[in-house]
């Protein structure tokens, strides 16, 4: 198996730890003057997305973790779980719901999402930056009025609970940041 | 492709003025600078410091040579010739990943003082640095290694058990992973729970550490206890950041040698590549070394306090990753 050197320690690194594959957010060489040397990282758990401090002796060696990304587009669920496909090879992927856990408020059929593997297998699914959804639920629109900053609640066709600008009207299309869950603009199309 | 300098025109005035200013400093007090070569057909034997090599093609012949890690063996030959007090200034390399305050490529300060005990070494050090550095507090902290770990972590760290040691490191520093000998268990506790407590305001040094931690230093019989060796070493601190290493020099011959042996037994047990030891410093050694201080002190981390950058690249024009 491959192994990785704490001298090759950098931001997006993979390796194995304790069974779980794990992604290195930062990394820090410290070093007494004279003496050992040490690297200290801040690690995600990609299984748990649990981030911790770890400390290693430099020249210490971890296996690496056989972790790619793919880009798969949604298809369906089927209630256990939740199918994506790569749209050139249509290799398809099945993904559990704790894969899915952070994506689900954004997840839309035909959409692209990248899907992050392990052995082969999906451990979790990030969504684009931005989504095109529809509004499904959100009180009248108030014609005219484009007042800065006043919003009411508002839900889309995924479910998830959003805040957007009080001219808004149900089933009109919305572009959402999925990294703040934030209302940006209104769409024309998805 | 990016081609800008890391580091702004603010920070090239800052290191040509303290260039200028250091040896202001030695020519008042009549220290002769030195130069003394960069590639050295021998390395660095300490186990922790790496020495870039390369291989030399000259008319088919092929020769290894060395990068310095610090000019220290090349200097004290200049001192065994009867040289006197001398300073360089030069570019060192060590084979280390960069970091915020680590460049593999670095600029140090390195001289020696005639009969310079480790006490006149730091008080003049203070006395540099604190003119280089003038923002800084003048009540400089001085503590020995024993007094560190005794007031932070409340164990003796000549005497402590390997067993009490580790199990100790590995209370304060759970994020650790891997085996501790003596030497990393000390480390990590040094690096891990003391440096981050020095102030930011003012110089820190450490002194008298453990012998096995001598390198090239003298080593004497502590007072407090007839059992415990201490190097006369000392390290100099602004915070967390460590700016030099000095010694009250190891003189003895035979002394020198088995340092040298120790450290590439010591690079084999760490299955470290060898190196060829400096046979013409230790011949120096023998027809005789001058009672001596000495210290290396890194040039750019003084840079990077001086104009209050967070990394080290800020005050270099070209660092690692752009040269």
């Amino acid at each position: 198996m491959a192994s990785y050197n704490t001298s090759e320690f950098k931001s997006g690194l993979k390796f194995m730890m304790d069974g779980d594959p794990y992604n290195i957010i930062e990394n820090e060489f410290v070093k007494p003057g004279k003496g050992q040397a040490f690297s200290r990282v801040k690690i995600r758990n990609l299984k748990t997305g649990r981030v911790l401090d770890k400390t290693f002796k430099s020249g210490e060696k971890v296996d690496a973790a056989d972790v790619m990304e793919v880009d798969a587009e949604y298809l369906y669920t089927d209630g256990e779980y939740w199918h994506f496909m790569e749209p050139t090879s249509f290799e398809q992927y099945q993904a559990s719901a704790t894969a899915v856990a952070d994506v689900l408020n954004w997840l839309k059929d035909q959409e692209t999402y990248i899907v992050t593997l392990w052995n082969g297998e999906p451990l979790s699914i990030s969504p684009p930056n931005f989504v095109v959804l529809k509004i499904t639920e959100c009180d009248p629109g108030i014609q005219g009025n484009t007042a800065q900053g006043a919003t009411k609640p508002a839900i889309v066709e995924t479910g998830a609970a959003i805040k957007v600008p009080l001219f808004v009207e149900e089933g009109e299309l919305v572009k959402i940041d999925t990294r703040t869950g934030e209302y940006l603009s209104r769409a024309k199309e998805a | 492709m990016r081609w800008e300098p890391d580091g702004d025109q603010a920070s090239r005035v800052d290191r040509a003025k303290t260039l200028r200013l250091i040896r202001e400093f030695f020519w008042q007090r009549q220290v002769l600078e030195v130069e003394t070569p960069a590639l050295s057909a021998s390395a660095n034997t300490d186990p922790f410091i790496e020495s870039f090599e390369l291989s030399t093609g000259n008319a088919g012949v092929t020769e290894k040579r060395y990068l310095h890690t610090s000019p220290e063996y090349p200097m004290k030959r200049l001192l065994a010739t009867g040289s006197g007090d001398i300073y360089q200034i030069c570019k060192v390399w060590r084979a280390e990943p960069s970091s915020r305050q680590h460049n593999a490529e670095f600029t140090m300060l390195e001289y020696y003082r005639l009969g310079f005990d480790l006490s006149q070494l730091m008080d003049e050090v203070e006395t540099l640095l604190l003119s280089l550095l003038p923002k800084l507090n003048r009540d400089s902290q001085y503590a020995t290694y024993a007094e560190l770990f005794l007031d932070n972590l409340g164990i003796n760290p000549h005497t402590i058990t390997n067993e009490k040691l580790r199990s100790l490191a590995k209370q304060c520093v759970p994020e650790f992973s891997g085996n501790l000998e003596r030497q990393a268990a000390l480390d990590l506790l040094l690096t891990h729970c003391i440096e981050p407590l020095f102030p930011n305001d003012c110089l820190t040094f450490i002194y008298d550490y453990p012998a096995t931690q001598s390198a090239l230093a003298k080593t004497e019989v502590s007072p407090e206890n007839a059992d415990v060796l201490l190097a006369k070493r000392c390290e100099v601190y602004v915070g967390a950041l460590e700016l030099g290493n000095g010694y009250q020099e190891l003189t003895s011959a035979s002394a020198n040698a088995d340092v040298l042996n120790s450290e590439l037994a010591a690079r084999d047990e760490m299955n470290l590549p060898p190196v060829p030891i400096d046979q013409r410093f230790l011949s120096a050694m023998k027809s005789g070394m001058p009672e001596c201080g000495g210290i290396a002190i890194g040039i750019d981390r003084v840079l990077m306090l001086q104009t209050g950058a967070s990394e080290l690249k800020q005050v270099i024009n070209f660092s690692w990753e752009n040269a």
